[in-house]
């Protein structure tokens, strides 16, 4: 649909391109602009639609067929990934929701108390407190997950649940953000206001400042979901038992197997595919009422 | 402190209503943020702090086997001294791979940035269409796990599946090897390219949209063009949040990890030490030798430090030396 209205608008607008400097009418549109912007779009969505397409092969036909030409083959493939090792997959797809969707929401409520208490109180130390936090953004994860594996394996907790969620509930770059947005949503004299009415800290934490920082609190939220989803170092070290693998973990050692038994490929291509849904799916969904600027720490004036 | 005092009058004459808490309100008060922040303290100490710690220390230690290394108490561990370090400043599987990826940071961090800052740019033009739809496409790579990432682009590289290879064969064209030599570089610049420009270019898009709308006018009046007005007017202003970025793809680049190790199964040219950080997994899992793979680790977090911390004061002192003049 969009690309058709590119086509249409098109011609239009290459045909004057030479007055392109002159004070034009509102409707004209700006087409080296557009056209690079769509262009990058192509770029990205490439390898996103390969993959459905790809999907959709037997193995017979992902060799013989020309590669952008759907095949036969989708649900005898979603069939086979089901049956492969009795359906681990669907295990590892549930695995990276559980790590991703219960590690963002811990991280969540960790960063909002920590934004809340960076960005409200006056006391000794913050300024010290918030850097030594943000410092952990800087930290390579190599030079925390090995020792991460080291000091667990002496408590006995690799290779559990635990190993994978408790590691990636602080972070730096989350508190970083609630603490922008708790400066900007939670109103000093709202706060004051409350106490003086003899509301306790904690409830003034609960019922007024954690409302005004919701949609702040969605950003963090989303971006520690992606983080702990994508996250491949941290389980890839602490986890052997395949049981307990997320999706990126699983799909690694299915393609590492692959690589000898090309009948495996197809399985690989067809669990990259449903692996993509979710985040993208998650992403539309939130766009409607959530904007991708707050990512990057934009607060509205 | 008028406030204060009032407060504290007000909280007596409602003392009634007030609930639990004995400690007087400015006590409870002044304790409050700390409360708050012990979750994130308990968290940084375990799982910060302490493995760092632990990492350092270990890098100064060795195993140390006596007799025939049979038998309880025949290993020891002993203090090392900086041989860890020194072994690994020597070892050319360490040194090669810190060459490799800063080849290929040389490949992406340039093209990566300059491709999100060109998309912030086009996605700030007046009457530009489909910027949403855009936007979003750019975006998506963000929500594709490096893993797989990897892997779409694997597959796309292998001549057997690959619609690159489809069309050059139609075309009579050579086809190249694009897992291999030089242009493996290139394939592996190619995968975190793809996934980074999208966040990179929301982050300069955000600053460049916070740039209130009074600056372009005199421009505008004299003439500029949109395209001067980008260089002149829009790059400078948004170079806080471009050094920014550099700043994080620089620390980014050199942790790589996942995409070449997800590549390896496909290509005989991307062996276990290809970047620093696998050779770190290498040492301390393959070959069990954890102090080694320590020493290495910090080795590797101070070159990043060192890079990353360097790029941002040269950039600082620019600044500076552009302001005063």
């Amino acid at each position: 649909m969009s690309s058709l209205a590119v086509r249409e608008a098109g011609p239009a607008a290459g045909a004057d391109s030479g007055t392109a400097r002159a004070p034009r009418p509102r409707r004209r549109i700006a087409l080296v602009p557009t056209l690079t912007l769509v262009l990058g779009a192509v770029y990205t969505l490439l390898p996103v639609a390969w993959v459905v397409i790809a999907s959709t092969k037997s193995g017979h036909e992902l060799f013989s067929t020309f590669t952008f030409l759907p095949g036969t083959g989708f649900t005898q493939n979603l069939k086979d990934l089901g049956a492969y090792r009795d359906g681990i997959y669907w295990r590892w797809m549930g695995n990276s929701a559980l790590y991703a969707g219960l590690g963002a929401l811990l991280s969540t409520g960790v960063s909002a108390l920590s934004g809340f208490a960076l960005a409200t109180y006056r006391f000794r130390g913050r300024e010290s407190v918030f850097n030594v936090l943000l410092a952990g953004v800087l930290m390579p994860p190599v030079i925390l997950a090995v020792p991460q594996y080291l000091l667990l394996a002496k408590a006995n907790v690799t290779d559990s649940y635990l190993s994978v969620l408790l590691p990636q509930i602080l972070s730096p770059y989350g508190v970083y953000l609630a603490r922008i947005y708790a400066a900007a949503a939670v109103p000093g004299d709202v706060v004051e206001a409350a106490r003086m009415d003899g509301a306790g800290e904690w409830r003034i934490f609960t019922r007024i400042a954690l409302p005004m920082m919701i949609p702040g609190m969605v950003t963090v939220f989303l971006f520690q979901f992606v983080a702990v989803w994508n996250n491949f170092l941290l389980p890839y070290i602490m986890l052997s038992n395949d049981e307990r693998f997320p999706l990126t973990l699983g799909l690694y050692t299915l393609l590492a197997q692959g690589s000898n038994q090309p009948a495996l490929y197809t399985l690989v291509i067809t669990g990259a595919f449903l692996a993509v849904i979710p985040l993208i799916a998650l992403f539309l969904v939130v766009q409607r009422f959530w904007s991708l600027d707050l990512l990057s720490g934009a607060v509205k004036s | 402190m008028t406030s204060a005092t009032q407060r504290r009058a007000y909280g007596a004459e409602r003392a009634p209503y007030a609930r639990r808490s004995p400690a007087p309100a400015r006590a409870r008060t002044a304790a409050a943020p700390y409360a708050f922040l012990v979750p994130a303290a308990v968290l940084f100490a375990l799982f910060f702090a302490l493995p760092i710690g632990y990492a350092i220390w270990l890098s100064f230690r060795k195993v140390h086997v006596s007799g025939l290394g049979l038998g309880a108490g025949a290993r020891n561990e002993v203090w090392a001294g900086l041989e860890n370090y020194t072994d690994a400043l020597k070892d050319p599987e360490l040194l090669d791979g810190a060459l490799r990826v800063l080849g290929y940071g040389c490949i992406v961090v340039p093209l990566m940035l300059g491709l999100a800052l060109l998309f912030a740019l086009m996605l700030d033009t007046e009457r530009v269409r489909l910027t949403s739809f855009s936007r979003l496409a750019i975006f998506l790579p963000y929500a594709v796990p490096g893993v797989v990432a990897a892997l779409l682009w694997g597959f796309l590289y292998l001549p057997d599946v690959s619609p690159f290879y489809y069309v050059l064969d139609a075309l009579h064209l050579p086809q190249p090897d694009l897992l291999d030599g030089g242009a493996l570089y290139g394939a592996l610049a190619n995968i975190a390219v793809w996934g980074g420009t999208g966040f990179n270019m929301i982050v300069i898009y955000t600053s460049l949209r916070a740039i209130p709308a009074e600056v372009y006018e005199a421009a505008k009046l004299d003439g500029a063009t949109p395209f001067q007005i980008a260089v002149r007017i829009k790059i400078p202003m948004v170079a806080p949040s471009l050094v920014l970025t550099f700043f994080f793809s620089i620390i980014a680049t050199l942790q790589v990890f996942s995409e070449p190790t997800t590549l390896k199964p496909l290509t005989n040219s991307v062996n276990t030490s290809w970047s620093p950080l696998m050779k770190v997994y290498q040492d301390a899992f393959g070959k069990g030798d954890i102090y080694a793979a320590a020493a290495e680790a910090v080795l590797i977090a101070l070159a990043t430090l060192v890079l990353s911390f360097g790029f941002l004061r040269a950039a600082n002192r620019r600044n500076k030396q552009e302001a005063t003049r």
